[in-house]
């Protein structure tokens, strides 16, 4: 039931750091998370993990196990043999604070930047109506338990620091389209996502899909629908004709 | 040499917490003009409001048109089984439909009735569908909601102001580690960076506490490693007062296995959407255990409680929705009796009630959950499932109206506030809780520093090095404990002595084990330095554990029968006298030593009294308070 596990968990700050190893035991049953604990309470007292729930419900045990973005709660031990070794490393495209926690406020300052929720006007609290066909499409969105997994895994961002100015990330490219599939928001918002907040930079490898812990369908339902309008909006004569109209009606 | 840097900010009102209840503290507080900062252990959108699973309680009458705030307010009270503080309960269930409806004007999507209005679920003790939800994530909707509304009002500031932070900023991985005082007022709060270890001074005349609860003194529970009583100790070390900590709920769903997911929460839902509990036997034991005060209200037979999932109107309730004390008792005794399941739970099955697709779709993250960490189909097959520690009731005592508790300028609201739920809280009625009087302390707030004059209560610089030499003790000694090792027995004390039934001999024995624990924690070791050492934030947490410990233990001893989420062994039964008892823990004057005292219930108003029937009053009051109650009949 019981065996000792190698485990190499990186350790350092922004100065520099190492893997270091370890030798710890686990049991039937248990998550990378739980070995990370052994190891503060039995050999490391101080080493630096985020966790909260431990139920995959708040996304803050992010971290690369053997190089694959996972939140260390979710990961059981029983994916690996017993001859493996796990490595784990702190998230790859943050600055790292300390062991395994890593600055993750690029990603505040990106939620900061997409104009929040625009209520219907002349729409009082309680008179809200929505057929739940229609919420459905952002709700999926709003599984989102903001792991950053996505943000740290698209390569966008993750082999080039100097983007980080101009993309929001998948992240909050679906945050603007949950905003933009929601039944009462009342700003047009495909413009932003591709002028302002680099929707173009995504080319649909979908590495940020297959890293959701929720499941998302972050590039099929969110990106992909999101850069279709886009196009329409560029090309569609009709859709080019009207905004000529309604600016001169502006004027 | 020690860094002794300290960061300095000055706020009106400091909001410490960032779960439901202080972002809508500092949401109110924020509107109404206040600079406002909020404090958060966790990064922030991370608190454990997250974890709540099954929905808002408000009666909106969206799927029962009967429903209104009377019925919520009488399924309330007797879900605390009237211990609760009734202008509290009355608040609660008046103001929870505006709080709701408020949260869609802010983004948030719940799921839909036909009508398109927000759908309403079934659960334990409430008469009708009342709970607001999204699937079974509702906690996290409604985190994300006010995190989103937070940013709005920054992004209005940043129009306004040129600055995203000019009235409302979020200082995310920050924990306090003691209030200040100025004479007996409220002059600010100091903690630390748990990213830097750098010290931080809030200097403030008005502090709302929502830290949440204090589960991690107990071995199982569905509680983060945040839930350390903090506000709880902080009140007290203030010189505030804690109300009826004797009542803690456990949960009667957590899971049992895997070990190393003992305690995780499995929602209410499972049962309210149709989930039934069985023993080893295959019965449906939950039938056994109806208590009398609820016997008028719970099916009799298990085709009757099948009938009340599609005719409500013409069926009684199963009694698998029972407020969650009965629940969880009920599966204690189960256990104890040798017919549980293979991990030492009992059996919520789901699997032969609804279609997968259905399962799937109305219980998302469990289906998720179960899956991942414990390889079980809950499609398929049932789920084992066992008591876990999940919330307490006990709380700062407040004022209901304004959330001021007896220190000027402290507020709480949310879990840490008391006098709300009783001795037992209704599922449901903590989210709904959290924005009420959320809203209210940072109202209560603003209005109390709007009444200051220029004068505002000041910091003493003395004070600060006191707080700073006890936050750094842990470096300074050679020889220490280890602080894991501590909190770990700590955890199966409370569990074994002051868990779900209580012995007497076992509570004094837990006494005298805490009062070990207390001197204990003042020397424990750390290892490496400040910047984010989780053995350090520990160390420092150890202290508000062992208060709060001493707290629930010593009114578990104090009160001497059986309510809600407090059962003697010894009292196996409620006591009508014990009903006008609130118990009061606080710190005598220059002590560490927590002092008990019993103080009288607040009167139920006549008109809330009213709501009730003299029988079922007979059940919880006294025959002298029945003779002094109105003649006539009450519910007219």
């Amino acid at each position: 039931m019981s065996y000792a596990a190698h485990f190499r968990v990186w350790r350092g700050d922004a100065g520099g750091g190492e893997l270091q190893d370890f030798s710890v035991e686990v049991n039937e049953g248990e998550v990378v998370l739980d070995i990370i604990h052994r190891l503060q309470a039995t050999q490391a007292g101080d080493l630096a993990v985020r966790w909260n729930c431990k139920a995959g419900k708040c996304g803050s045990c992010s971290a690369e196990i053997n190089g694959r973005p996972r939140l260390l709660c979710m990961t059981r031990m029983s994916t690996f043999t017993e001859a493996d070794t796990i490595t784990v490393t702190p998230l790859r495209a943050f600055p790292v604070i300390r062991d395994l926690v890593t600055d993750v406020s690029f990603n505040y300052v990106k939620a900061r930047e997409i104009p929040a929720f625009a209520p219907p006007k002349g729409v009082a609290a309680g008179d809200y109506r929505m057929e739940q066909i229609d919420v459905e499409r952002s709700q999926e969105f709003r599984k989102c338990i903001e792991c950053f997994l996505c943000q740290n895994v698209c390569h966008v961002v993750r082999d080039h620091e100097d983007n980080k100015d101009s993309f929001a990330g998948p992240r909050y490219l679906m945050r603007i389209a949950e905003l933009d599939m929601h039944p009462l928001d009342e700003m047009d918002r495909t413009k932003q996502a591709q002028d302002e907040h680099g929707l173009g930079y995504c080319n649909i490898t979908k590495c940020c899909t297959e890293v959701c812990p929720e499941h998302i369908k972050i590039t099929d339902n969110a990106l992909i629908p999101m850069k279709e309008r886009v196009v329409d909006r560029k090309f569609d004569p009709l859709v080019w004709l009207g905004s000529r109209i309604r600016r001169r009606e502006n004027v | 040499m020690t860094d002794l840097t300290m960061h300095r900010h000055e706020y009106d009102v400091v909001v410490i917490g960032a779960g439901g209840a202080g972002l809508r503290a500092a949401i109110e507080a924020r509107e109404l003009g206040m600079r406002t900062a909020i404090i958060s252990k966790s990064l922030f959108g991370k608190a454990h409001t997250v974890m709540a699973e099954g929905g808002i309680a408000a009666s909106m009458g969206n799927a029962n048109p009967r429903d209104n705030w009377q019925v919520h307010f009488r399924d309330t009270m007797r879900g605390g089984k009237f211990l609760n503080n009734p202008r509290m309960a009355e608040l609660h269930a008046k103001e929870a439909p505006d709080r709701v409806w408020e949260l869609e004007t802010y983004g948030a999507l719940f799921d839909r009735t036909k009508e398109g209005k927000i759908s309403q679920r079934n659960f334990g003790g409430h008469e009708y569908p009342r709970l607001a939800h999204v699937g079974d994530r509702t906690g996290l909707e409604l985190i994300r909601t006010l995190q989103q509304k937070i940013v709005s009002m920054q992004q209005e500031d940043q129009r306004d102001h040129g600055d995203y932070e000019a009235m409302i900023r979020v200082f995310a991985e920050c924990a306090i580690t003691d209030l200040l005082l100025d004479g007996p007022r409220i002059a600010g709060a100091f903690g630390y960076f748990r990213e830097t270890g750098d010290f931080v001074l809030f200097e403030a005349p008005a502090v709302v506490l929502a830290t949440g609860g204090i589960g991690k003194s107990f071995k199982v529970t569905s509680n983060s490693w945040e839930y350390t009583g903090d506000g709880h100790a902080l009140a007290m070390r203030a010189g505030a007062s804690l109300l009826n900590m004797e009542f803690v709920q456990f949960h009667p769903t957590g899971m049992v296995w895997p070990p190393s997911v003992k305690g995780i929460l499995v929602t209410e839902s499972v049962r309210g959407d149709g989930g039934v509990l069985r023993n080893s036997e295959g019965k449906r034991f939950m039938f056994d255990y109806i208590p009398d005060v609820f016997k008028k209200q719970y099916a009799e037979t298990e085709d009757e409680g099948d009938r009340w999932y599609t005719d409500p109107e013409n069926n009684k309730r199963p009694p698998e929705l029972l407020p969650r004390d009965e629940v969880a008792r009920a599966i204690n005794s189960e256990v104890k009796a040798d017919r549980g399941s293979p991990h030492g739970g009992v059996f919520l099955d789901v699997s032969t009630r609804l279609p997968a697709e259905e399962i799937k779709r109305r219980l998302p993250s469990m289906w998720h959950q179960f899956k991942e960490l414990a390889d079980v189909d809950i499609t398929k097959e049932p789920m084992e499932v066992g008591p876990t520690c999940h919330y307490v009731m006990g709380g700062v005592e407040v004022d209901p109206d304004t959330a001021a508790a007896s220190v000027p300028g402290l507020f709480a609201a949310g879990e840490v506030a008391g006098g709300m739920h009783g001795s037992n809280r209704l599922g449901g009625n903590s989210l709904s809780d959290l924005l009420v009087f959320g809203r209210r302390a940072g109202l209560g707030a603003a209005q109390y520093v709007d009444s200051l004059s220029r004068q505002r209560p000041a910091v003493r610089e003395s004070d600060l090095d006191d707080v700073m030499g006890f936050a750094l003790q842990p470096f300074e000694t050679d020889v220490g404990e280890n602080p894991y090792e501590i909190h770990q027995e700590l955890q199966q004390a409370m569990q074994d002595l002051v868990g779900i039934i209580r012995r007497p001999e076992e509570i004094e024995d837990a006494l005298a084990r805490l009062e070990k624990f207390r001197e204990r924690a003042t020397k424990v070791k750390v290892e490496g330095r400040r910047q984010f050492n989780p053995g350090w934030h520990l160390a420092l947490d150890l202290r508000n554990m062992v208060i709060v410990s001493e707290c629930v233990a010593k009114s578990a001893l104090e009160r001497q029968e059986s309510r809600g989420g407090h059962t003697r062994d010894d009292y196996p039964a409620m006591d009508a006298v014990w009903r006008q008892v609130n118990l009061i823990c606080s710190h005598p004057a220059g002590s560490v030593e927590v002092e008990v005292k019993q103080q009288p219930v607040p009167a139920i108003r006549v008109d809330l009294i009213a709501l009730f029937d003299r029988g079922e009053l007979a059940k919880y009051l006294t025959d002298e308070e029945m003779a002094g109650l109105p003649e006539g009949d009450l519910t007219t």
